[in-house]
């Protein structure tokens, strides 16, 4: 039980908002202590785990791609494009994003995508020109809100679409688990049943964007009149 | 055969010139907090390995340091005015986005058709780690596309980046953090007593029931933990395979597929699933760091729902 104080560390480390590096840090520290390790081998213990786990961080090979295209005006031209067409709203912009996105991560090309090399350059400017053409006044609030929601519609479609592709870690582990629990899995058959749920994730999601794009609608009405 | 390592090298060397540019960047004042920071990824990332686990511990101990004392600040590298980049925008137009599509692609290929390949019975990169190695191949293809197309100075892939590593900052780290804290988590027994908790207090007879406890703990547990992958063998374990397969029939593969996709509804509330949501808002620049999951909290929450129904019904078909 008293292990738990390390997850509780967590907890109110973040809801008060201290810096997360060292929350995560004090946290790894009491685990340690609680479980009966000495302090040095806590702290050679999260050493390896950080070592061993620097793939996550090889993502971000990424920003000098996507710096340079900034720095060309790419954002600028995202924002061009959508400024030139008709009809075009923030829900229809992220509503064709998400299917986009959902269709490729189904064949497994999650990675073709994300948060830094499509987001940032492309899809943010591109919903926030999509709203200015409605709003040339947008409030900073409202573009924040904009952003916040780019982002949330590659995370919805990332997450419920992937387990569609067979060879994804997530099915592997599933098939992996189960055989150690004596239970033979065709991970064809997990992808399967994920289909379900990428199909109502898709729906639910949709009406958000449809919502999210009247809310920011009948705001600019009233300005207008006003 | 190319490996990981030949990654993290190029990792390693990125690194070191943000690390190395910021030392010269006369407009950050903490520009030696920033040299400092970045100097030490690239260290972890050139020579991790040898660095011994203790070496690492202390390592991570001085990250967390320089960024707890508010020792990182944020650079100012020399780049192109708003105005600037308008009139580049109409000047190559469509052009830009050829970098931005080559990433993609070359991704793609990597994944689906390099991956498979062999010279002499060697594959020609490891297969296990494809997707990483087709990205750092896909991204030094899309620059060489970008400075030729867009003719942008030599230094520009480092000092840009550079602008938009400081942009997330600290929080650049997390998510690599977060995943040592895991595995300090999963050493310690940390899952398995909450899993004792939830299957000791938690009400499971009747088939309703026990679906809804497993699915709602997945989300509450990934939440915890930061990550489906930490629920899941604990609940399965402990909830799914014992009382709604062993007991009541259900069908496994909907169990652990629909299971597995209740934990992600937890993943997208939790700050701790820290590459998701807080990365994010640091990189669009969105002042409240909890925006993110804010947005997501909605959709998350009507999905559990659908996948607490979904399972109920698609599990008990015979």
């Amino acid at each position: 039980m008293l292990i738990l104080l390390g997850v509780a560390v967590v907890i109110v480390g973040f809801a008060v908002r201290l810096n997360p590096l060292l929350v995560v840090v004090a946290a790894a520290i009491v685990t340690g202590l609680l479980a009966g390790l000495p302090l040095p081998a806590v702290i050679a213990a999260f050493g390896k785990a950080f070592n061993d786990n620097r793939f996550v961080s090889v993502a971000y090979l990424v920003l000098p791609l996507v710096g340079v295209i900034e720095r060309a005006g790419v954002r600028e031209q995202a924002a061009r494009v959508i400024a030139g067409l008709k009809g075009v709203s923030v829900g229809r912009l992220l509503i064709s994003y998400m299917a986009l996105r959902e269709i490729t991560t189904a064949v497994g090309l999650v990675s073709i995508a994300g948060q830094a090399q499509t987001i940032r350059p492309l899809v943010a400017p591109m919903a926030e020109a999509a709203a200015a053409a409605q709003d040339p006044d947008l409030a900073p609030e409202t573009v924040h809100r904009i952003r916040a929601m780019a982002a949330a519609t590659d995370n919805v479609a990332v997450f419920f679409s992937e387990d569609i592709f067979v060879a994804i870690g997530s099915v592997l582990l599933m098939v992996g688990f189960l055989a150690s629990s004596h239970i033979v899995m065709d991970p064809l058959r997990l992808s399967l049943w994920a289909i379900p749920t990428a199909v109502a994730a898709f729906v639910i999601h949709t009406v958000r964007l449809i919502l999210f794009d009247r809310r920011l609608r009948p705001k600019t009405g009233a300005e207008a009149k006003a | 055969m190319i490996k990981l390592g030949a990654v993290y090298l190029l990792a390693g060397l990125m690194f070191a010139g943000f690390s190395a540019f910021s030392a010269f960047d006369q407009a950050n004042p903490k520009r030696f907090g920033n040299t400092a920071f970045w100097g030490l990824v690239s260290l972890s990332f050139l020579a991790g390995d040898r660095l011994g686990d203790m070496g690492n511990g202390v390592l991570v101990l001085a990250l967390a340091a320089l960024s707890g004392l508010g020792l990182l600040g944020r650079g100012q590298p020399a780049t192109t005015s708003p105005a600037e980049r308008l009139a580049l925008a109409q000047r190559f137009g469509a052009r830009l986005f050829a970098p931005a599509l080559v990433l993609p692609i070359v991704v793609g290929v990597g994944v689906l058709v390099l991956k498979p390949v062999t010279f002499g019975g060697q594959p020609l990169m490891d297969p296990k780690q494809a997707t990483l190695i087709s990205l750092a191949l896909a991204v030094i293809l899309a620059l060489a596309v970008a400075l030729t197309l867009l003719r942008q100075p030599l230094t520009s892939p480092l000092q840009e980046g550079r602008r938009l590593v400081d942009t997330i900052g600290w929080a650049v780290l997390l998510p690599q953090f977060l995943a040592a804290l895991g595995a300090v988590f999963a050493a310690a027994g940390v899952g398995k007593v909450i899993g004792d908790l939830a299957t000791a207090y938690l009400p499971l007879d009747t088939r309703a029931a026990a679906v809804s406890v497993y699915c709602l703990g997945m989300a509450a547990f990934t939440m915890v933990m930061g990550n489906a992958f930490a629920a899941f063998p604990v609940l399965t374990g402990g909830i799914a395979l014992p009382i709604l397969v062993g007991r009541f029939g259900a069908d496994p593969a909907v169990v652990a597929s629909i299971g597995m996709l209740s934990g992600f509804c937890g993943t997208l509330m939790t700050p701790l699933a820290a590459n998701f949501n807080l990365v994010p808002p640091a990189l669009l620049e969105i002042p409240d760091r909890y925006a993110v999951i804010k947005a997501q909290i909605p959709t998350a929450l009507l999905m559990l729902a659908t996948n607490t129904v979904l399972m109920y019904v698609l599990a008990f078909r015979h």
